[in-house]
């Protein structure tokens, strides 16, 4: 099994992989793999075996659509993909079969990659663990007992255990890059607007974020590179061109500066997940990066602002799904009666709870204490940032996450324990900013630590850049089973 | 003596193509749920996309009804259940929306000034039958804009009055067809009664009024409920009624406390909505009802005339075409009018040219005819679309012009008439007509009566 993404399009670029064989040993080794992890919701065999026959053609004729046609890609499933059923993790969409392609499905196939199923996620993508599936949690590989984080969990447990070289996530409060670091891959979220949304179903709409996980730096660049770009479908993508990533990433990291801010470096914070940190900037400093201490006085606000915004947004956005026109319908009576039950044996109590959260911080009479004022806290925080980097900060360092996973069931009964875990991930969502997490060690229980990178907007190259740097120092190892 | 207080809000549907957030076409009438996709299905994972052609008129509404036009306005969500609201919430525009204040010109009244006017767009339909409800989403995402008059009307005359005037302006500017059957131009009223002296009444908010007659009659009905309720003693509540034209009276349909609480926002999935100053300079707006009326007054058109004319923009267009103000006038509110009533011909459908009646007045104008003449060969222009010319020949129509042969009927007639000629001479000038009236007679009708008038005159001295 080839480790990274990069080297099946470089296998597959000299001709030493077939797009086809490649899918056949992604589905064999899923077949084998995926009853003990639960990555998957469903695979889409017969259209990839078809794509994968059409990039084996194009291949052998030397024209290859992109670096990665005919690499296998599955996607979490809040992708519309059309004639595919798309539950974004919840019993209310459960047989919802979209009529067309999210965008960036859409660009993926266009550069050749083959799709090969949906991955499972948090209900909606609500959650830090994928524990809230209606479908049942997805496991981490490196330890069964322990989640994968959320809510892309499918997205990079089937990374992590090789089932796909790379998966296509959301992230709209760390959802790509906290998993990606308990599950020891690359999640790169990227800065708001620089993937359409189109045909991504909606948590929180000026948060969410399209972004790749992959083994390795240069596959999560690669992927970028082919789903990046403005959407006249999504009037929040930017026009902005957009660079050739892989160019920049093998440029020197020497010069660059990166910020440390005090305030993700505090209280709560696992030691050994420290010192793994802090191992990775020493490297990057060894690599003539310069470690520049900074203050993000607002941050420790970003997980308070972060579920004001975050919810109402979503009690708006899932409004729709009210049994009248698609998805889960209960019977009952009378309208009024047929809303409430079909909400109610639709969605599962984290959606639950969000919505009615979210409903309060826009009510009359609370919206200014709440989500004016969440807005301004978030404001602040882009603010923070924005010194830093006119300070001469090229990115922001930080850990991803806290601790390493946790174990199933551990914190799936307090809800603020499992929103803290975001404390470091937040703050870029709310400042639209990019960042990614790149693995930089493990714990002495063996489980995977990673680093998150923040950088400048629409400054992927430079996250990419640095991203490549620490991930060439750090231990490479497989999940045992794997 | 209780006055009443009456403010209008007005739902204009835009004349676009295709919808305000989609490519779907705004066409009416097709078979139910045939114009839409997953934007205005609401499917989950669509997202809007703006249509420009919304804005532009927006903005020329704004500009022609003297509104501050705002250089950025920001557009929210309104959040309720029902189903034929495909999202769950509405995308419009709430607290800063693209027009400001403004006013509305009202022929015989006053300027009747404007909150403002904001862009959104619409729901579907709900068709509710025995055995269940359906929902038609071709409505869903139609553009609209929304023009909110201030609270300064006193009766349902003038409600009324205003309401035409908008609807007229709006057709004018090519913003709203002015079709109230099809629903593309409707009308909430906001009604209240106070003591002059006194601060405004609560209000109540009447729905479903889809015609001047259903305004006028909705308007009276709640000023008279409201002052009869004050007149018991009760107060009145702040509520939503729903006005029932079969009936004419008007149902409560929720009250304040029972109100939706609609949680706006602002709508992260659009930008704010950014024009400049030159883009909002370049927009067109079309010359105003008002402004056509006063040109054909300073013309001298009658004002019943002008007043015809420009109450509908067709025949306003046909009679900037036809050239002379008086005598187009003329012509439209006499035989196309009568041609119109009689149904011989439809008016966005008319079979001859501009061009074609001046010919017909050039040929009076020569003589060629009389003005009895004109008149047949007008009425056959607008029926059939025949060349005056051709009209003038298959008819026979073309006067005798030619002097001798004019001169020799006088010579007949004075022969046969000796004594009318010698009693016009002596004074009884009315006996000219019965000369020319014989010499007609004995020329078929096709004598120049002018010519004629002027040869006996000479003949029989003056």
């Amino acid at each position: 099994m080839v480790s990274g993404l990069g080297e099946v399009a470089a296998g597959l670029s000299k001709g030493a992989l077939q797009p086809s064989e490649l899918l056949e040993a992604c589905l064999t080794r899923i077949a084998a793999l995926d009853d003990k992890l639960h990555a998957f919701l469903r695979l889409t065999e017969r259209t990839a075996r078809a794509a994968a026959k059409a990039a084996d053609l194009r291949r052998a004729a030397r024209q290859p659509l992109s670096a990665i046609d005919g690499v296998p890609i599955a996607l979490k499933d809040n992708f519309c993909m059309e004639g595919v059923e798309t539950t974004c993790g919840s019993r209310i969409l459960q047989g919802y079969v979209p009529p067309y392609d999210a965008t960036a499905v859409a660009r993926l196939e266009a550069a050749g990659a083959v799709i090969v199923g949906k991955l499972n996620m948090d209900e909606f993508a609500m959650g830090s663990s994928t524990e809230n599936s209606a479908f049942g949690p997805t496991r981490n590989p490196w330890d069964l007992s322990r989640t994968p984080g959320g809510s892309s969990g499918g997205s990079a447990a089937a990374v992590a255990a090789g089932l796909v070289p790379g998966a296509l996530g959301t992230d709209t409060g760390g959802s790509i890059r906290q998993p990606a670091s308990l599950c020891g891959c690359v999640g790169l979220k990227p800065t708001y607007g620089r993937v359409s949304r189109y045909g991504v179903i909606a948590f929180a709409s000026s948060l969410d974020q399209v972004g790749p996980l992959a083994p390795d730096v240069q596959g999560v660049a690669l992927l970028l590179q082919s789903i990046a770009g403005q959407d006249e479908r999504d009037q929040t993508s930017s026009a902005r061109p957009v660079p050739s990533y892989g160019e920049l990433l093998e440029k020197s990291v020497r010069g660059l500066t990166i910020g440390v801010p005090k305030e993700l470096f505090a209280e709560g914070l696992d030691g050994q997940v420290e010192r793994a940190v802090r191992a990775a900037m020493a490297r990057l400093e060894e690599d003539g990066c310069t470690l520049k201490p900074i203050s993000l006085p607002n941050a420790p606000h970003a997980i308070a602002a972060y579920y004001l915004v975050a919810t109402a947004e979503a009690s708006s956005n899932l409004a729709r799904y009210d049994g009248v026109r698609f998805g889960h319908r209960a019977q009952a009576d009378s309208l009024l009666e047929m809303y409430q039950a079909t909400r109610a044996e639709g969605f599962g109590a984290e959606v639950k709870r969000r919505i009615m959260l979210g409903t309060y911080a826009l009510s009359a009479g609370y919206y200014d204490a709440y989500y004016l004022r969440a807005q301004k806290v978030r404001t602040l925080i882009r603010r923070d940032f924005e010194q830093a980097f006119a300070a001469g900060v090229d990115a922001v360092v930080s850990p991803t996450c806290p601790t390493t996973a946790f174990r199933l069931g551990e914190k799936s009964g307090e809800p603020l324990a499992m929103y803290l875990s975001d404390v470091y991930t937040v703050p870029a969502n709310l400042a639209g900013l990019p960042g990614i997490s790149v693995p930089c060690g493990f714990d002495q229980g063996g489980l995977p630590i990673g680093v998150q990178l923040v950088g400048r907007p629409f400054d992927e190259g430079t996250l990419l850049r640095l991203a490549r740097a620490a991930e060439r120092g750090r231990e490479q190892r497989t999940p045992e089973g794997f | 003596m209780l006055q009443p207080v009456i403010g209008l809000e007005v739902h204009a549907q835009l004349l676009t193509r295709t919808k305000i957030f989609c490519g779907c076409s705004t066409a009416f009438g097709a078979p139910p749920n045939t114009q839409v996709c997953p934007v205005c299905l609401g499917l989950p994972g669509a997202l809007p996309a703006l249509n420009r052609a919304v804005v532009e008129l927006a903005v020329r509404a704004g500009k022609a009804f003297a509104c501050r036009i705002a250089g950025r306005s920001v557009w929210s969500r309104k959040n309720y259940f029902y189903p034929d609201l495909p999202k769950g919430y509405q995308i419009t525009q709430f607290d800063l929306p693209i027009c400001a204040g403004g006013a509305v010109d009202v022929p015989g009244l006053r300027k009747v000034q404007l909150t403002r006017i904001h862009l959104e767009e619409d729901a579907g339909k709900s068709v509710h039958a025995e055995g269940g409800s359906e929902v038609d989403l071709n409505r869903s995402g139609v553009p609209l804009i929304e023009i909110v008059g201030e609270p300064v009307l006193r009766s349902s005359e003038e409600a009324s009055e205003y309401l035409k005037a908008l609807r007229l302006a709006l057709v004018y500017l090519g913003v709203n067809d002015g079709n109230l059957e099809e629903g593309s131009f409707r009308c909430d009223a906001n009604v209240s009664v106070h003591e002059p002296s006194a601060k405004l009444g609560t209000r109540v908010e009447l729905k479903n009024i889809n015609s001047f007659r259903f305004v006028r009659q909705a308007i009276d009905y709640e000023i008279a409920r409201q002052v009869a309720a004050l007149g018991r003693g009760e107060r009145i509540i702040q509520e939503t009624r729903l006005y029932d034209h079969e009936k004419n009276e008007t149902r409560a349909m929720r009250s304040k406390e029972e109100a939706n609480d609609y949680r706006y926002f602002p709508e992260p999935d659009l930008p704010p909505l950014v024009v400049s100053p030159a883009w909002i300079d370049a927009v067109q707006v079309p010359r105003l009802p008002n402004e056509i009326t006063a040109g054909l007054l300073a013309a001298g058109v009658a004002p019943a005339d002008a007043r015809t004319i420009v109450g509908d923009p067709r025949l306003a267009a046909l009679h900037a075409r036809l050239g002379d103000p008086r005598r187009a006038a003329h012509f439209i509110v006499g035989e196309l009018s009568r041609a119109l009533n009689d149904r011989e011909v439809n008016l966005d459908a008319l079979a001859f040219e501009p061009a074609q009646v001046a010919e017909a007045w050039a040929l009076q104008d020569a003589g060629t005819i009389s003005s009895t003449g004109l008149k047949e060969v007008l009425a056959e222009l607008i029926r059939t679309g025949k060349p005056p010319a051709q009209t003038v020949l298959e008819r026979g129509l073309a006067q005798v012009q030619d002097l001798a042969a004019l001169d020799a009927v006088v010579d007949a007639v004075l022969a046969r008439y000796p004594s009318e000629a010698g009693k016009y001479q002596a004074g009884k000038k009315t006996l000219l007509g019965f000369l020319v009236g014989a010499a007609m007679k004995e020329l078929k009708g096709k004598g120049n009566p002018s010519a004629l008038n002027a040869l006996f005159r000479a003949r029989l001295g003056g």
